[in-house]
């Protein structure tokens, strides 16, 4: 008997338990490739164009625009038409029976962060999966570790991985000693030693990137690969309204426009994820960390830390991952690298590559890592 | 992160700021319970189990229970805010105030403006305000209009478990008297509260929505309700942008008219009564100032101009619904100038 | 015990500059200059003055509405007080309080209180700061003879009692609530009443400097030694009106000119320490001179000190405001 795919609503990172559907890209009967965009989905997080997980002609769409649904609950039956409609009908109605004890036991097992006491601080860590060297996402100024949801859990398929709290954000403590580049990859390598890693396949966002490149240049050890998603660290520009703005607002009116500056298009910053980012403003401590880390790498509106001209000393290898949109960051900042580091340039894509464009993002690092 | 109900979040906020200072502390008729009986200490922490474990952990010397006397102890938290503790008192019933007002918009609300800049009163009187418990006239009363009246008062409405942590938090740490309402009927509901201490500023209103067609500002429980309404609108393709306004005093009102005129349509909803409330202040404050941006008349939905009444019948007519919030903003809606 | 020389100096001297203060301040009331109400003190200055000379900073008084006397028997200045009364911006309270809510808390004082039986209430929190903070201290609340029979005041014993707070209730009873004798408004007695609350009390003289002073420090040392609170029935008499402008026609016809000659607490106190030997009269007239040029010139200066303007009239209703 022909084969009928489900698609259901994904799990993007550890906080998502439901999803908006905002709007579907196909029609039913029409015939969907893989990896293209099947429908918007809004989160806590961001809002994210859903790829199709695989190919075939729509038959059901199950889920009216503008409703919210638990992860895992069924999108879409995807099956070739010589599969009858009772047959379809048939399977929506088991796989929907199933679904509410199947959804329950997941959430259940689903890994959770935990905290680990490393450099004299606590340190908030998410690990997923085992085996191989692991790989560890560092996220960028303001961030936390559930900016790699998109990511970790695709790229834990194979591997060991771990996402952490930079000190001063997330759920780590709000000490970040110096706040500059060195003090942070200090903790970040306090991490790796707290956990037993000897060395790590790095991916850094922004500031997480400049990290990323220290400990390459610092503690080339420790560092087995490095891809670099929009980094700091390759040249002194930097939008400082960004990192004015996203200091000085307090209320999700005016802080959302700072936030939009993230992205390519504005619609994916969700009331929720300017919302999350107030609440992580707001923990105790968090403001002061945060401007002391503005202060120590960004001082007088420029970056403070800068690596451009010691390239020709990195040892593993080095990938530099960048939007063409960049508003923080310029993309030009990823020309005139050494001819050993692979630079991507994605189309229409803002400084929230990862985010933006996960599954390219994700492809690029699986590439990289074979 | 992980979900607590309003009344964990409003212990785990006092607990927190107690450790963090030694100034704080906390006093009220049966914060603990059992002073002085034979059975068992900490036999009630508040009537409804708020601070309950406040007194093991930190003592009787900064949990005291009081006796039933809302005047001296209300004001004997002013006079030791005003000479260096931090107290949170808590006033059981906000019906109660009677009793003690004196205390609350002469003493503690005055003091630093008649004493000339010089005084710092930093007392939180916390206190049980709202209907739907069936505890009828006395035991039942919004009332916080009354005290956003007084210059020198602040007012919060946390609206849910995350807001009353930060708010209470920002309220401790706040150096003017503040009086904090919570909803009674709000205790057992469940939000996502993080660990860690945080403050959600004063004067800062919270958009909880976001659309295109009608605005509804709201407060405390109210906000919940207008958040339902407008769940359920935007199913319909209405786009209901609701404002939780947490602080009555301060308010702030760029918000207020920011999303007054974005949508030209208002609806303002308040649990008291419709009289000088928060109600007739916002709608008045929304047609002096954007009066040329209204599509609509404001249209306010409010408790009635009547005591709360007991029997379940009549109390469930009494508090302003979501039904009655629907059919108010379809009512905007639906207005032809 | 036997007070020092300074000590007996510096009593005279401050009964002496409240006296001073509320005759200036009745001869300019009078001339129209001091707008508003006015309670004043005149007659009382033993009782004011034997309770704060125990006192220091640390220490919290709360006082009423006739409240100046309490004001300078605690410290605050006197120059600060006559512009505050004449509403000006130097004043004390930056001519926003005026007479009835001069306060300073750095000296301890919290307030005269333009509500009668106010300051009781407030004093329980300044003596459970005392005891919270183990700074020592102790707090004392005066309340006029009708203050005493506000519920607040009642309350307050109750409170100082089970919380055993280094607290002190002085009744100063002065004959009138108003113009309503205290002998018809209270039912029972003070002490009576500080009996019903398991609380020590006493009745003295307020027209004594030296018998206030003696039950004042044996009240203050209780409190002060974790002993709790204490009441002290102060019975003496007012000079002028329950405010300026009162003609106290319930007032029997020469009531106040016997009082004045017979029972004046700085004339006790002058004649006192003369027959004793322990003052000289020069000494005492020194004081007086000096006592006049300060209340001369805090007139004077408070007259030309400019008003607040319109940039202060929003200021310091809060801390901070968003």
């Amino acid at each position: 008997m022909a084969e009928i795919t489900p698609v259901v609503m994904p799990k993007w990172g550890l906080a998502m338990q439901e999803g908006l559907l905002a709007a579907w890209h196909v029609q039913p009967g029409e015939r969907i490739e893989k990896g293209r965009e099947l429908c918007e989905i809004e989160t806590s997080k961001i809002a994210n164009v859903f790829e199709s997980p695989a190919s075939g002609l729509v038959r059901r769409l199950l889920v009216e625009p503008g409703t919210t649904v638990p992860v895992g609950k069924l999108l879409a039956v995807l099956a070739e038409p010589e599969v009858p409609d009772p047959a379809i009908d048939a399977y929506v109605a088991a796989f929907e029976a199933r679904f509410a004890s199947e959804a329950a036991e997941a959430a259940a097992s689903a890994p959770q962060p935990r905290q680990l006491e490393a450099g004299g601080r606590r340190i908030r860590i998410l690990e997923i999966g085992e085996g191989g060297v692991p790989l560890l996402f560092v996220h960028g100024f303001g961030g936390d570790l559930e900016n790699w949801m998109f990511n970790q859990a695709e790229l834990a398929a194979r591997r060991r991985t771990i996402a952490l709290d930079l000190p001063g954000h997330g759920g780590s403590a709000k000490e970040p000693g110096e706040g500059d580049v060195p003090a942070l990859a200090d903790a970040v390598v306090a991490v790796l030693d707290a956990l037993g890693v000897e060395r790590a396949h790095l991916v850094g966002h922004s500031l997480g990137g400049a990290i990323g490149l220290a400990l390459a240049l610092e503690r080339p050890q420790r560092v087995a690969s490095a891809t670099l998603v929009a980094p700091a660290g390759l040249g002194p520009e930097i939008a400082m309204d960004y990192i004015e703005g996203f200091l000085a607002q307090s209320r999700a009116r005016k802080l959302r426009p700072v936030l939009e500056m993230l992205v390519h298009d504005p619609k994916l910053v969700t009331a929720e994820m300017v919302e999350n980012v107030l609440k992580a403003k707001r923990m105790d401590g968090a403001q002061a960390a945060l401007e002391r880390i503005a202060a120590a790498c960004f001082a007088g509106g420029r970056q403070r830390w800068l690596a451009r001209e010691r390239l020709g000393a990195l040892a593993c290898p080095v990938q530099v991952i960048w939007g063409e949109a960049d508003r923080i960051l310029p993309v030009a900042q990823a020309e005139g690298l050494p001819a050993t580091i692979a630079v991507h340039r994605l189309a229409a894509t803002g400084h929230l590559a990862h985010m933006e464009r996960a599954a390219e993002v994700n492809a690029l690092i699986e590439r990289f890592l074979d | 992160m992980p979900k607590k109900t309003y009344r964990q979040a409003i212990n785990e906020a006092l607990r927190q700021e107690m450790e963090r200072d030694p100034r704080v502390i906390l006093m009220g008729e049966d914060v603990a319970g059992g002073m002085g009986s034979p059975g068992e200490d900490d036999a009630w922490g508040g009537p409804l189990g708020v601070t309950k474990g406040l007194m093991p952990r930190f003592g009787r010397e900064r949990v005291l229970d009081t006796p039933i006397s809302e005047s001296a102890f209300i004001g004997a938290a002013v006079g030791a805010a005003a000479t260096g503790l931090r107290p949170v008192a808590e006033l059981m019933f906000v019906d109660f105030f009677g009793v003690c007002f004196d205390q609350i918009f002469n003493q503690a609300a005055k003091f630093r403006y008649m004493f000339g800049g010089k005084a710092v009163t930093p007392v939180v009187i916390r206190t049980m305000y709202g209907a739907g418990f069936r505890a009828a006239s006395q035991h039942s009363q919004c009332l916080y209009p009354i005290f956003t009246h007084i210059p020198g008062l602040k007012v919060a409405l946390p609206s849910n478990a995350y807001e009353a942590k930060g708010l209470l938090i920002q309220a401790i740490r706040d150096d003017d008297p503040v009086i904090f309402f919570e909803h009674k009927a709000m205790y057992d509901e469940e939000a996502e509260v993080p660990d860690e201490p945080y403050a959600i500023p004063f004067g800062e209103a919270n958009v909880t929505r976001e659309g295109d067609d009608v605005t509804v500002i709201a407060m405390g429980r109210m906000v919940n309700f207008a958040n339902q309404v407008a769940d359920k609108l935007a199913k319909e393709k209405i786009g209901v942008t609701v404002v939780d306004i947490r602080t009555t005093s301060p308010l702030d009102r760029e918000t207020i008219l920011e999303t007054a005129a974005e949508t030209g349509r208002v609806v303002v909803v308040d649990e008291s009564h419709p009289r000088c409330s928060m109600a007739t202040d916002i709608a008045a404050l929304v047609a002096q100032e954007r009066f040329a941006d209204l599509k609509a008349p404001v249209k306010m939905v409010t408790a009635p101009h009547a005591p709360v009444p007991f029997s379940p019948a009549l109390e469930d007519l009494y508090i302003p619904s979501p039904a009655k919030i629907e059919a108010a903003v379809r009512e905007v809606l639906a207005f032809q100038g | 015990m036997q007070l020092s020389r300074d000590q007996l100096l510096h009593a005279y001297r401050q009964m002496r500059t409240i006296r001073a203060f509320e005759d200036r301040v009745h001869e300019e009331f009078s001339a129209g200059n001091i707008p508003g109400f006015v309670h004043l003190y005149a007659g009382e200055e033993a009782s004011a003055v034997g309770f704060c000379m125990h006192l220091e900073d640390r220490d919290h008084i709360a006082s009423t509405h006739r409240g100046h006397g309490h004001c300078i028997a605690k410290g605050c200045d006197v120059g600060a007080m006559m512009a505050e009364i004449f509403g000006k911006k130097e004043g004390l309270c930056g001519g926003k309080g005026g007479s009835m809510h001069i306060a300073d808390l750095e000296k301890g004082m919290m307030g005269a209180n333009g509500i009668v039986g106010g300051g009781p209430p407030l004093i329980c929190g300044a003596a459970l700061t005392a005891k919270t903070l183990g700074t020592g201290g102790v707090a004392i609340a005066f309340v006029g003879d009708g203050g005493s029979n506000q519920g607040t005041t009642l309350e307050s014993y109750n409170l100082a009692k089970v919380w055993n707070l280094p607290a002190i209730f002085v009744i100063e009873d002065n004959g009138y609530a108003e113009s309503t004798a205290s002998s018809w408004s209270v039912a029972g007695s003070q002490v009576g009443r500080a009996a019903g609350f398991g609380m020590p009390g006493y009745e003295v003289d307020g027209h004594d400097f030296f018998a206030v002073h003696a039950v004042a420090r044996e009240v203050i040392e209780r409190a002060r030694n974790g002993g709790g609170p204490s009441l002290v029935h102060v019975k003496f008499a007012r000079y002028y009106g329950h405010f300026e402008g009162d003609a106290m026609t319930y007032r029997g016809k020469d009531e106040v000119p016997r009082l004045m000659a017979e029972r004046d607490c700085i004339d006790l106190f002058r004649r006192r320490v003369t027959e004793a030997a322990l003052l000289e009269p020069s000494e005492l007239d020194a004081i007086d001179r000096e006592v006049a040029e300060l209340i001369d010139r805090a007139t004077a200066e408070a007259k030309a000190a400019p008003m607040p303007s319109e940039a202060d009239l929003l200021t310091d209703v809060y801390v901070s405001y968003h």
